[in-house]
């Protein structure tokens, strides 16, 4: 059937900040797919809250709203746009939720605006638990025995007839938020009464629990004539009982036959043309490793990270094709993309096995709950490529970017048997290296699988690996086991290791011997047909297919798997850098690991080569490429922090030299930097002994901030108070600080600022500073910011500016590089330089319309900023207000304590835009997800040396129609001060107590500055977890706090008796 | 232990042998197929061929006695990336490399496999052969070159005796080309009483059975081999509903004058899609053929073409329009591959009704 031509303006919705369960897939399929509809010609307008996405880019949509995503505003577009139709499901839970709000407000059907891809009712089918159910009867397809439930009691009383082991699972949220295996009546009461509360229709399922099961996915696609197809199928590593998306994950199916496989196919083709789905699905099936019985899990009528992980395992761009459904296309007319030569429909067939890690926050999360369940904690995933699985897994390991390089983990080693079996039977994020160790100490496959319930086909890969590393060990310098070791996918570093020597030495004996990698293409139909894709994979064989062009290539790093402190901003900067590379009349060449993001996908760049961001990966592929330099600015701390060992093997690392990189990252010679430029710093040592540390703290005088060196995101990063902290914190940190010296310094109290400039080696550009709403000592990325700066006058803007170009020029930087700036007392000092692109480029890129990336890769590549027409100092300021505000997981993470500090914490961040500061504020809170009502109550529970400045707060939440509630010893403060507080006990003490009043949701926002003690059980951190579970606002942070006032008064009206 | 593959024009690719010890000369064939390794070297269409799977792990689940295709495969030599040293499956009875061992199937892993599809796919189709030694190239490949494949290779395949696949509807005789069990199945759950012929089966041979309908197995090779096939056709189809799978239905379309012609590398894999011409609905199938009818001589008077493969636009589907009698290139019974057609035994099931009923009239 041809597109359709009675609708010409479609809006797109975006899936809006990054939070876990909902990362950077998103702005992949939705980039995609505002591409492939304006490729068809139709006019696109855009809305998403997330400004560090490519897909809010002015030349993605024909018009880009960067509002909050709720009906509210959505609405408010829409009575200005008129679109014809809307797109909702690309944009992830939040998109799909949000179209099913705005069509319950009317204003569907006032506007006339048609939903494009999925009905509402196929959306309400698969995802009302009920209806799904009623749907799989109707279809005979089986379901585990569930029933829905609206209170606890009926949880309970179903469970009993089904028998524990149950699993809740709550309606209508994302990776699985708020549910979980229960094996007890108590575990339900207390998972079930959570999970009834997150679910917005307070509705959960309690189902029979099929842990133990083959966990198989399907990605499917369906057209409007009925044609459907699977584009990829995967199975977990981990059997069911382990979400997904923190499952080690294989595409495609390795333990099915083919009764098996085509049994599962047949079903999720039913199922996708019983919902009549236009566009693309995912189908979770279990099935029983002993049986051909499986039951249907559930299936998301939308695009998800699957498919994002699908379209990169098979290279068939499953969102373009999904947009191109949605208006009217069918398969069997759109051509394959990929080989050109064939149709879109096409089920794939890979020559190669894909393997997915995901990336969990555990190194940033010390304290958090490591268990791996029903509910999603990973904040990204890798994704490798090999002609073995064990070479797959051994690339995508080395991808995580972890600790661990390969399945040598000293850590594990140490564990006893006992520690090592529990450690098999109840899965954390680092199992497989447990499962390594296991087969290590001889354990059998038998003894492994009835710990893990991993088919032994899987268990035989990595107990594989470990028989090599011991026939390494064993033949120290032996050729063949070299060859044999590189064809399975052991890394030089790794190689080097088990024959005690440098991987240097490895790769020359490699290349002496022409042991060397070959590409080969991702081409989706395992070479049967000719194909062009510029997508390539490595692999130990014989033929490679990668061949440079005779044009002079760039290559540019990514920047991995997304983390918390180097998320979808820096991919933003990748894709960027290569635009300008291509503007150039380069060829931009990327590499990465992250099937997630935009920059892997192989239309976005010249060629893209799917590998690990590993010294060696990245110097195999420039050997072959031989590009004129490699740009390391962009790829957040992954990319920079590889520029040292290319630069050794003689690449050109382009823009900042190496050594002047050095000087910025290296304590010491930046204060010598410092120093001769004659700028202002707070005191800070380095130390490498306890006693050192200890000696410099006393030296500048408590508080003082302590990390080590060279971590991204404020890892490890603490305020301490005293000698007692100082002594844990380098307790908890001591393997760190073997690595890295710590640096020690001085914490001054005043407002945070931090600007990034783009430098030519003569000329500076600051396109804008962005002032930070909370205090020093909250990390930047936590922080909430304000473009332009609101606190500062021109003395300390002169100051910035200033010392800004100073450094620049003096580091000679050419590229970009971020300021972090502390202005205390009216003298702004520098805190530090980040050589590279940061987290705020995408943001003021967005308000200022300065293309920051394509400006410095020009410059990069030789531009001045005068050429490119640009004048040195600060770019003028806009007139609307923009607010960044952070985005927590916090809901997903059990244990993590949410007490902002110098340790980043948020996953994602959202703008609010508007003519006033206030407004501006509003917005970035709303687009937060912050419920705010006109009449609500807050509840105050502060330290005692806080509350004078509570008091202040607490009375202007009163004047705007507020409730206050607080502790005995806060109420007590208020009341004496004339303010109607209301009393709640502290925990442990009289009912109602404090927990009560906030399991009862009697408060919309907790205000909340007890100490950030060590302590899980400390008063403080119960009551901010429980909030968190209940989905209460919680501010930690006075600054916070008063932003939050001025953004409440501005919307209501005062009260004052005459 | 080492083991080569010497293709015709020179090329020698060296890996690791597995399955049996032994040489074999056969014409070398790819499939893309990510399952069903099992149903694909007991398919009868193989026989005499070198087998390359794409997909580069093989072996992950062993082999069960439900899935064999034929008990007796032909299929001489196997090709892939990886066999899997451990293999699991809850039907597991033997591993791939026993199961080779016993049918006498040498196996040659660990080479790149996609550069020698890609060489196939080039090229087009090659006689290739296993060997232990490559000491005396020149040789091995001129007994390679001389060596002249079967043509006879039906005969080979075929059962010798006629058998009864018991059932208690419809009276069905399938001829046997190289038949799939997947067949036999597919006319088991529709509760057909079938009678198995040999391929040396006459018109007068199986008219003399009074069967309700007539089956053309699938089968390896060239048509044009068969051609007493060809004349057994052109009568029975005036008395009998027939359907024709694979080489049934090359023979049935020469039986009603249209030809074939040798691919330059054939279909094999199930990710082939097909459209119906008259619904325009389009579904995945299982394919495994060198040879191809060329629509050019299709008889517009006599037959409809009624499937195409939607990419390259081969004919998949013959009708013909004065008798019940039909044929499809791919394999509505998969096994190994999508199940997406299977509907097709009822459409000839609806046709040996269809005339029983007129006959009744």
């Amino acid at each position: 059937m041809p597109k359709r031509t009675d609708i010409k303006k479609i809006m797109v919705l975006g899936s809006g900040p990054i939070i876990i369960g909902q990362a950077a897939e998103f702005d992949y399929s939705g980039t995609q797919a505002c591409m492939a509809l304006r490729e068809e010609g139709y006019e696109v307008v855009l809305v998403n809250s997330n400004p560090a996405t490519i897909m809010t880019d002015t030349d993605i949509a024909d018009r880009v709203y960067l509002e909050p995503l709720t009906v509210e505003s959505v609405s408010r577009i829409m009575r200005q746009e008129y679109p014809d139709a809307l797109l909702p499901t690309l944009g992830g839970q939040i998109g799909l939720n949000l179209a099913i709000a705005l069509h319950k407000s009317g204003i569907l059907d006032e506007l006339g605006i048609e939903l494009l891809g999925t009905k509402l009712s196929a959306i309400d089918q698969a995802e009302d638990r009920e209806k799904f159910k009623e749907l799989m009867l109707q279809l005979n397809e089986p379901i585990p025995a569930s029933k829905t439930v609206n209170t606890v009691a009926e949880a309970l009383e179903f469970a009993e007839t089904i028998g524990y082991p149950v699993i809740v699972r709550p309606a209508f949220t994302m990776g699985g938020t708020g549910g979980g295996l229960c094996d007890t009546p108590a575990e339900l009461e207390e998972i079930a009464a959570n999970g009834l509360d997150l679910s917005p229709a307070t509705q959960c399922l309690i189902e029979k629990s099929i842990m133990g099961h083959k966990e198989i996915e399907f990605e499917v696609m369906r057209d409007s004539a009925n044609n459907a197809m699977v584009v990829c199928s995967m199975e977990n590593f981990d059997p069911v009982g382990i979400h997904t998306g923190d499952s080690i994950v294989v595409a495609p199916t390795q333990t099915l036959t083919d009764r098996e496989y085509q049994m599962l196919r047949d079903c999720s083709l039913k199922l996708i043309r019983a919902l009549k789905i236009e566009g693309g699905c995912n189908v979770q099936l279990a099935l029983d490793p002993n049986s051909f019985n499986y039951n249907v899990i559930e299936v998301n009528p939308r695009v998800s990270r699957s498919s994002a992980l699908a379209s990169k395992a098979t290279g068939y761009p499953i969102a373009k094709m999904a947009a191109k459904i949605a208006v009217g296309l069918t398969l069997d007319e759109i051509k394959n993309p990929v080989t050109q030569t064939t149709y879109a429909e096409f089920e794939p067939a890979l020559d190669y096995v894909v393997a997915k890690i995901p990336r969990w926050p555990f190194d940033k999360f010390a304290q958090a709950d490591r268990t791996l369940g029903t509910q999603m904690k990973a904040t990204g995933e890798v994704m490798a490529i090999g002609r073995n699985l064990e070479e797959a897994l051994q690339k995508a390991v080395r991808s995580l970017e972890i600790d661990e390089k390969d399945l040598l983990s000293p850590r594990v080693a140490k564990a006893s048997d006992e520690e090592l079996e529990k450690k098999l039977v109840h899965a954390q994020d680092d199992r497989l290296f447990y499962l390594a160790e296991a087969f290590r100490r001889g354990y059998t496959l038998r003894e492994v699988h009835e710990f893990t319930k991993i088919n032994l086909y899987y268990l035989d890969i990595v107990k594989h690996i470990i028989e090599l590393e011991a026939k390494l060990k064993a033949h120290p310098n032996k050729l063949a086991c070299l060859k044999e070791a590189k064809y399975y996918g052991f890394s030089d570093h790794t190689i080097a290791k088990l024959w005690d020597t440098t991987a240097e030495k490895i790769r020359a004996l490699r290349k002496e011997n022409q042991i060397l990698p070959v590409y080969k293409m991702v081409d989706t139909c395992a070479a049967e047909f000719e194909s062009h894709t510029p997508y390539f994979y490595s692999s130990y064989d014989l033929e490679n297919e990668s061949h440079p062009s005779t044009k002079e290539s760039i290559l540019v790093i990514g920047s991995g798997p997304i983390r918390i402190g180097q998320g979808v901003e820096f991919d933003y900067a990748t894709v960027h850098s290569v635009k300008a590379i291509q503007k150039l009349g380069y060829e931009a060449i990327v590499m990465n690991s992250n099937p997630e993001t935009v920059s892997t996908d192989f239309s976005v760049s010249d060629k893209l080569y799917f590998e690990p961001l590993d010294l060696e990966d990245v110097l195999n592929v420039i050997e072959l490429e031989q590009p004129k330099g490699v740009i390391v600015q962009f790829g957040g701390q992954t990319a920079i922090n590889l520029a040292a060992g290319l630069e050794a093997n003689g690449v050109n690392v382009l823009g900042t030299a190496v050594a002047d990189l050095d000087r910025a990252e290296d304590r010491e010679l930046f204060d010598q930097v410092i120093k001769q430029l004659g700028l202002k710093q707070p005191v800070g040592k380095t130390a490498m002994s306890k006693e050192e540390v200890l000696a410099c703290a006393h030296e500048i005088g408590y508080p003082v901030l302590v990390r080590p060196s060279y971590v991204l995101g404020g890892r490890a990063m603490e305020i301490v108070n005293n000698d007692e902290e100082l002594t844990q914190y380098l307790a908890e940190n001591a393997h760190l600080a073997k690595e890295h010296p710590i640096l020690v310094d001085a914490y001054l109290e005043g407002y945070e600022c931090e600007v990034d400039a783009i430098c030519d080696g003569k000329d500076v550009l600051l396109p804008g500073i962005m002032e930070h709403i909370e205090q020093a000592g909250v990390h930047s990325g936590d922080s909430m910011a304000v473009y332009p700066p609101q606190n500062f006058d021109q003395s300390v803007k002169d100051q910035i500016e200033d010392a800004t170009k100073k450094l620049a020029v003096a580091l000679k930087c050419i590229g970009i590089m971020n300021i972090q700036f502390i202005v205390h007392k009216g003298e702004v000092y520098v805190l530090e330089v980040n050589p590279r692109a940061s987290r705020t480029v995408p943001f003021l890129s967005k308000i200022t319309d300065i293309k920051m990336t394509q400006v410095a890769t020009q410059v990069i590549l030789g531009k001045t900023l005068k050429e490119l027409g640009y004048e040195s100092g600060i770019y003028p300021e806009s007139e609307m207000i923009h607010v960044k505000a952070p985005v927590f997981s916090f809901n997903k993470l059990a244990d993590v304590d949410s007490l902002l500090g110098p340790e980043m914490k948020s996953t994602g961040e959202v703008m609010g835009s508007d003519h006033s500061f206030e407004k501006a504020l509003y917005k970035a809170f709303v687009g937060a997800n912050m419920k705010l009502p006109a009449n609500g109550s807050v509840l105050f529970t502060v330290k005692d040396k806080d509350k004078q400045q509570a008091l202040t707060l607490a009375k202007r939440f009163a004047k705007i129609g507020y409730r206050i509630f607080a502790t005995a010893g806060t109420a007590e403060f208020l009341n004496e001060n004339g303010l109607h507080t209301m009393t709640v006990a502290k925990i442990g003490q009289a009912k109602p107590g404090i927990l009560d009043v906030l399991q009862n949701n009697e408060v919309d926002i907790v205000i909340n500055t007890m100490d950030h003690d060590q302590e899980k059980v400390s008063d403080g951190f119960v009551i901010r977890q429980t909030a968190i579970e209940h989905n209460i606002a919680l501010l930690t942070s006075f600054d916070t706090v008063d932003a939050l006032l001025k953004a409440l008064e501005n919307r209501s009206f005062s009260t004052t008796a005459l | 232990m080492e083991r080569y593959l010497v293709l015709e024009d020179g090329t020698v690719f060296s890996g690791e042998a597995f399955g049996f010890e032994g040489q074999t000369t056969g014409e070398v064939v790819f499939t893309t197929g990510m399952t069903g390794y099992q149903e694909a070297v007991t398919d009868q269409s193989f026989a005499n061929q070198i087998l390359v799977f794409t997909n580069p792990l093989i072996g992950n689940y062993g082999v069960n006695l439900d899935d064999y295709e034929s008990l007796m495969p032909n299929c001489c030599g196997v090709i892939c990336r990886e066999v899997a040293r451990v293999s699991d499956s809850w039907r597991k009875q033997g591993t791939f490399d026993d199961f080779l061992k016993q049918m006498q199937i040498p196996g040659l892993c660990h080479i790149d496999t996609r550069a020698l599809t890609k060489k196939l796919r080039e090229h087009g189709t090659m006689k290739g052969c296993l060997v232990d030694s490559v000491h005396d190239m020149t040789h091995t490949l001129d007994q390679l070159r001389a060596t002249v494949l079967n043509d006879r290779v039906v005969e080979q395949v075929s059962t010798t005796k006629p058998y009864p696949n018991p059932g208690e509807k419809r009276n069905v005789v399938l001829v046997d080309y190289g038949l799939k069990h997947s067949i036999l199945r597919e006319l088991s759950k529709r509760d057909c009483n079938t009678i198995v012929l040999p391929s040396s089966a006459t018109a007068q041979d199986i008219l003399n059975l009074k069967p309700d309908g007539v089956m053309l197995s699938n089968g390896p090779g060239d048509p044009k081999d068969v051609l007493h096939a060809v004349e057994m056709v052109k009568e029975v189809q005036k008395h009998l509903p027939l359907f024709g799978i694979c080489l049934g239905h090359q023979i049935f379309a020469l039986a009603n004058g249209a030809d074939t012609y040798k691919m330059k590398f054939g279909h094999r894999g199930f990710n082939h899609p097909v459209r119906e011409i008259a619904t325009g609905r389009i579904n995945f199938t299982s394919q495994n053929h060198g040879y191809a009818v060329d629509p050019a001589t299709v008889d517009k008077a006599e037959l409809i073409i009624t499937h195409r493969e939607i990419n390259d636009g081969t004919v998949e589907g013959l009708r013909h329009k004065r008798y019940k009698a039909f044929s499809v290139q791919f394999h509505p019974d998969a096994a190994p591959g999508p199940h997406d057609a299977v509907d097709l035994f009822d459409d000839f099931m609806h046709m040996i009704d269809q005339r029983k009923e007129e006959e009744n009239a």
